[in-house]
């Protein structure tokens, strides 16, 4: 009986508490001149290891651009989500944070389910996404895509350059005819999404392909990596993400498989995939979306001196320069840069409203100079957006792990457009005449 | 299902495309609710979520539901209802109110009506009520071919108008698992308690995601996005252990408790 009276005075302290403390903080909260950049973070979850190194990136870049005077005088304001990599979480964020602050100037939901369901609503909340890496390859083609930018590369461009790179290490395209080549991917969206370029790149030069999914979250790859065994393919080529990577490198250690026949995909070569296997997994090959781990990197240095030693970096001080957080980095600076482009065009010096950042991202020229001055040399290659080109560079490269840190293992690769863009206009065809969405026109592409 | 009722028939209303889709969910779950026949209990629970992993795959494989989707990821959009075009989350919110006001109307008829008294009987002692002349197999197939027509219409709203876009992940197993809880905490048997258990699984940890740094900043804490997250877990994983030692009629009996003692004092009538 006395226990039942002081659960009951316990809940009716806790609903008092709850009314007071939530009216509260929405008195307090400024609204002055801020740009608000809200980031879904995957700190939980599945992929909660590789999604950590990217919020922190993301966030540490957000503060150095505060230190460094704002974007022409207007400071950046990040407030963090955590989706755990969940879609309904990631949509349930992206509602409560788009009108916040003045409204979310853009969106990196860093997950490929989140940027489907998310697609479907940025269109009529006329706020943009950029799904630097991942999301819909398609959506590349800007004409039918307004609000999507998958800046820098996506999965097409990824398969392709990891293919280019096979084939080069063969000798030549033609000597990949009659070679097998599995794929083992995340069965979901995301994993799927590589696909047609493999299959198409399989049935020009004649090599096979062996599909082998594995079901989310993908701790359970046993059975897979048997077929691998059994099958023997010449080149195995991951498509992971978060703790299924590193699943699959120990099974493929547990099956013998030569780690040198193995190119993961930009989400699945970090250290977090590998830093625990260590030695056992020298000659893991990844391709990289033009950055990879760059402890010195200009920005890095940058953000080491006047952010993490001042006491605010996000994260732990050690993984500052990872590739995971560089992608971070490199992201924020993606999400700023199109903000500053919008403010050069729109009037400098007070935040833009979010379809004014989208025309940034529509028209950014982020030349070598820039990004050079950014602190990016050497670590990036020169951007430029358009209408109808909404990714704006498809280059890559490959890093191979040494054992204990990766090093640089081909040149600069460049995705084959000749290849790439009529895959793309034509699946962005294909999902336009379903939704009955029609082409922009040059009129709106001038706006 | 509804994807290819919109998909594949050009110009289909929304209301017959959701029905449609409730229908097909009626006779897979109708195919399924088979083994209750012969299984009863946990025996049961575990063969029907065979229809989890079995769809899941269905899904996943077979390229005819998903349009032959690349991805496998599906999509609709213009979702409108006799030129009202519903797109802003107020409106999204509106019609699946709609929706569910009329579906739980029509199921508390149900369950007051002879059908609802046969479910009743078969659940209290299932060898007397066929003494009594009730059918089994129609009372258990009824029961499953109902509550998965309802499921498969709220399933297309979830898809659809909340999320707008599906994927197999979206409908995993933690997902069943929360739908068995929201009727297990809201309480069985009763309709009210479809709408408590909804509310704490759905409500709470938004709830808690808003609270938690507010409560933590009056404290002087600041509580990180992992930490609210992971919090999220632990409360709610404490509350349903506690709910279901306190209550384990669920949410609703609490809640028919409450109105007794209300009627006592202070609202007596």
């Amino acid at each position: 009986m006395r226990f039942k009276k002081i659960a009951l005075g316990a809940c009716l302290v806790a609903v008092s508490l709850a009314t007071v403390v939530t009216t509260a903080p929405a008195m307090a909260q400024a609204s002055g001149k801020v740009q608000f950049f809200p980031s879904l973070t995957g700190r939980t979850g599945p992929v909660a290891p590789n999604a950590t190194p990217f919020a922190n990136g993301y966030a540490d870049y957000m503060k150095l651009v505060n230190v460094r005077g704002g974007i022409n005088g207007v400071m950046t304001l990040v407030e963090e989500c955590e989706t755990a990599y969940a879609t309904d979480r990631g949509v349930e964020c992206y509602e409560r944070l788009k009108g916040k602050h003045g409204g979310a100037t853009v969106f990196q939901p860093l997950s490929t389910g989140i940027t489907f369901a998310l697609t479907e609503k940025v269109a009529n909340d006329k706020v943009s996404l950029i799904t630097s890496g991942y999301g819909r390859s398609d959506s590349a083609d800007g004409g039918i895509f307004k609000w999507n930018f998958p800046l820098i590369g996506h999965y097409w461009v990824a398969g392709d350059v990891v293919l280019q790179h096979i084939a080069k290490q063969e000798g030549g395209w033609d000597r990949l005819k009659g070679k097998k080549i599995a794929v083992v991917y995340h069965d979901s969206p995301f994993g799927k999404e590589l696909l047609p370029i493999v299959q198409e790149r399989a049935a020009t030069h004649g090599f096979t392909l062996q599909l082998l999914p594995v079901p989310a979250p993908g701790v359970e790859q046993k059975a897979v990596w048997l077929q691998v065994r059994q099958q023997r393919p010449d080149m195995v080529i991951m498509q992971t993400w978060g703790v299924m990577t590193s699943t699959a490198i120990r099974e493929a250690i547990a099956v013998d498989y030569p780690r040198e026949k193995m190119f993961g995909t930009w989400w699945s070569g970090a250290e977090p995939d590998l830093k625990d296997i260590g030695a056992s997994a020298k000659g893991y090959n990844a391709v990289m979306m033009q950055h990879g781990a760059e402890p010195q990197a200009a920005v890095i240095k940058e953000i080491l001196e006047k952010v993490h030693a001042k006491g605010q970096g996000t994260g732990p001080k050690d993984e500052v320069g990872q590739v995971l957080y560089v992608r971070g980095v490199v992201g924020a600076m993606l999400a700023v840069e199109g903000a500053r482009a919008a403010q050069d065009r729109f009037g400098k010096g007070k935040p833009v409203s979010p379809e004014q950042a989208r025309w940034g991202y529509e028209n950014l020229n982020l030349t070598q100079t820039k990004l050079d001055a950014l602190g990016f040399k050497g670590v990036m290659r020169p951007v430029s957006t358009s209408c109808s080109d909404h990714m704006g560079s498809s280059y890559g490269r490959i890093h191979t792990w040494d054992g204990s840190k990766f090093t640089w293992s081909s040149d600069w690769l460049q995705a084959d457009e000749q290849i790439i863009r009529p895959m793309v206009k034509s699946s962005a065809e294909k999902y336009a005449a379903e939704k009955k969405w029609t082409r922009r026109t040059p009129q709106d592409c001038q706006s | 299902m509804t994807y290819n009722a919109f998909v594949r028939v050009e110009g289909m209303p929304l209301i017959v495309a959701l029905l449609l889709g409730g229908l097909c969910a009626m006779l897979v779950g109708v195919l399924f609710g088979i083994p209750s026949l012969r299984v009863k209990g946990l025996y049961l629970a575990v063969a029907t979520l065979a229809a989890q992993f079995f769809c899941d795959w269905v899904f996943s494989r077979i390229d005819w539901f998903t349009n032959n989707s690349s991805s496998g990821s599906v999509a609709v959009s213009g979702l409108s209802l006799l030129g009202w075009v519903i797109d802003d989350p107020n409106e999204k919110y509106l019609f699946c109110l709609a929706l569910t006001s009329i579906i739980a109307l029509l199921a508390k008829n149900l369950v007051r009506g002879a059908i609802g008294r046969e479910w009743m009987a078969i659940r209290d002692m299932d060898v007397a009520a066929a003494v009594i002349g009730i059918r089994p197999m129609y009372a258990k197939l009824s029961a499953f071919a109902v509550s998965s027509f309802i499921i498969g219409v709220a399933g297309a709203l979830w898809g659809f108008v909340h999320l707008g876009s599906w994927e197999p992940a979206a409908f995993s197993i933690d997902r069943s698992f929360q739908l068995l809880f929201m009727v297990i905490i809201g309480g069985m048997g009763s309709i009210m308690g479809c709408f408590f258990g909804a509310a704490f699984i759905v409500v709470l940890p938004i709830a808690l995601n808003q609270l938690l740094p507010a409560v933590g900043q009056l404290v002087g804490v600041t509580v990180s996005t992992a930490m609210i997250s992971h919090a999220e877990y632990m409360i709610f994983g404490a509350l349903i252990v506690w709910f279901l030692i306190a209550e384990p009629h669920g949410l609703a009996k609490l809640w028919s408790i409450g109105k007794q003692k209300l009627r006592l004092w202070p609202f007596p009538h």
